[in-house]
């Protein structure tokens, strides 16, 4: 499988789950682990740019997959992502232990519809928990970083000095 | 590790997943894993064996066939919702699908699994036994077509055979007037109780072991719908009335 574009070996055990595969095996700690059958939304990953909940797969289903984990977003110090940028400006965490599933989630829907309706938007992030309850932070972050990623040039309701590269 | 242990087997095709059905005891079909991995997460479910359907090639299309639209093993719910075929066939199937949870769990779980699983609460049996569907089973043994009617046994239970894996649902095209309405604590959770009207027909769900048909006109009679935490025998009533009116009002 490629996890954030390196190759690597599937695990041994078929038993272990990609969620502990890729906090355990890979070291990539920023996919988060709530309550491990699917409810919360913490371990959101993309799958060949698609995100799912990688605590209901088995790590060896993911052989011959794109994985993309938080930690592929912005890699090497490069600037933040669109979506990492929109929830840095509109303050959309608070304690961060559902920020990297609720930015995996919203990465995908923001692919999906780009530039979604409120509705969407809710549709969009009702799958993750935040228990600091900043969802209304989170919605307006939502609609900040489609704006970012329909022009890397946004300038009303922009941010001052933001390079957009 | 959360799952206990299992024997992992990913067979290349349909023929190779049925010949390990026919020959290992106790062994259970991985589709999506949206609702069995959860289960092997709290090791409530505990198989010898685990057949993962996923790297089969060829089994994930959707395509129009005997006035109808037929979903084939491994095709995700992400993908009936959004395809152009099922909002043209079959659009009642479109408007449940998107009371499945969320897309990210659409993502990766199937119709045919969450047929498979037969869960009471869940919508698209329901929504199969409205329109009078029916799904392929195969085995070693031949094919065979089980319609809705004669599918859903029980609770998590059906009438597919140890050694059947559900390679399609068929959906009859869906005629106006059509809807499918639920009541849940939160959006994306198992609704409480729901209906599903496909013209003059009634099917009900979360209110019995299986879905059920109903008269629309008395849509509660007989039933004797659980309690938990969430809700009442009674208030799961009041709510499968209300729900049939809104139905059948439009």
């Amino acid at each position: 499988m490629k996890v954030n574009g390196v190759q690597r070996a599937a695990p041994d055990d078929t038993r272990l789950l990609l969620s502990d595969h890729l906090r355990q095996e890979l070291g990539l700690t920023g996919t988060h682990v709530g309550c491990e059958h699917g409810v919360c939304g913490c371990c959101t990953v993309l799958l060949d740019g698609a995100p799912v909940r990688s605590c209901l797969m088995l790590a060896v289903q993911a052989e011959g997959h794109d994985v993309t984990t938080i930690e592929g977003l912005a890699r090497d110090g490069s600037a933040l992502h669109p979506v990492q940028q929109a929830f840095h400006e509109c303050h959309a965490l608070q304690c961060g232990f559902c920020t990297p599933g609720f930015v995996m989630s919203v990465v995908g829907l923001l692919a999906q519809h780009p530039h979604p309706t409120e509705q969407e938007v809710d549709e969009g992030i009702a799958g993750n928990l935040c228990r600091c309850t900043g969802y209304a932070s989170i919605r307006r972050a939502v609609t900040r970083a489609a704006e970012l990623n329909s022009s890397p040039h946004v300038g009303k309701s922009g941010p001052k000095g933001r390079d957009g590269a | 590790m959360k799952p206990p242990p299992f024997a992992y087997h990913a067979p290349g095709s349909i023929d190779e997943a049925c010949n390990l059905l026919s020959t290992l005891e106790d062994a259970k079909v991985l589709a999506g894993g949206q609702s069995l991995i959860p289960l092997l997460n709290f090791r409530l479910a505990r198989p010898q064996h685990l057949i993962d359907i996923n790297r089969i090639a060829g089994v994930d299309r959707i395509y129009e066939r005997d006035g109808g639209v037929a979903v084939q093993a491994l095709v995700r719910q992400a993908a009936v919702e959004d395809s152009d075929v099922v909002a043209r066939v079959c659009p009642l199937l479109t408007d449940a699908i998107r009371l499945v949870a969320h897309r990210v769990i659409r993502n990766r779980g199937t119709v045919c699994g969450s047929i498979a699983h037969a869960d009471p609460a869940s919508e698209l049996p329901a929504v199969l036994l409205a329109l009078g569907g029916s799904v392929v089973a195969k085995s070693t043994r031949g094919e065979r077509v089980i319609g809705a009617g004669a599918l859903f046994a029980g609770v998590f239970e059906t009438t597919l055979a140890p050694d059947e894996v559900l390679v399609e649902a068929w959906f009859p095209s869906s005629s106006k007037p059509y809807s499918v309405i639920e009541e849940s604590r939160r959006h994306g959770d198992f609704a409480l109780a729901g209906v599903v009207r496909a013209s003059d027909r009634l099917a009900l769900f979360g209110v019995a072991p299986t879905p059920v048909l109903a008269d629309p006109r008395d849509p509660a009679r007989g039933l004797e719908p659980s309690r938990d935490l969430e809700a009442s025998p009674d208030f799961r009533l009041h709510l499968i009335r209300v729900l049939t009116e809104q139905a059948f009002a439009a």
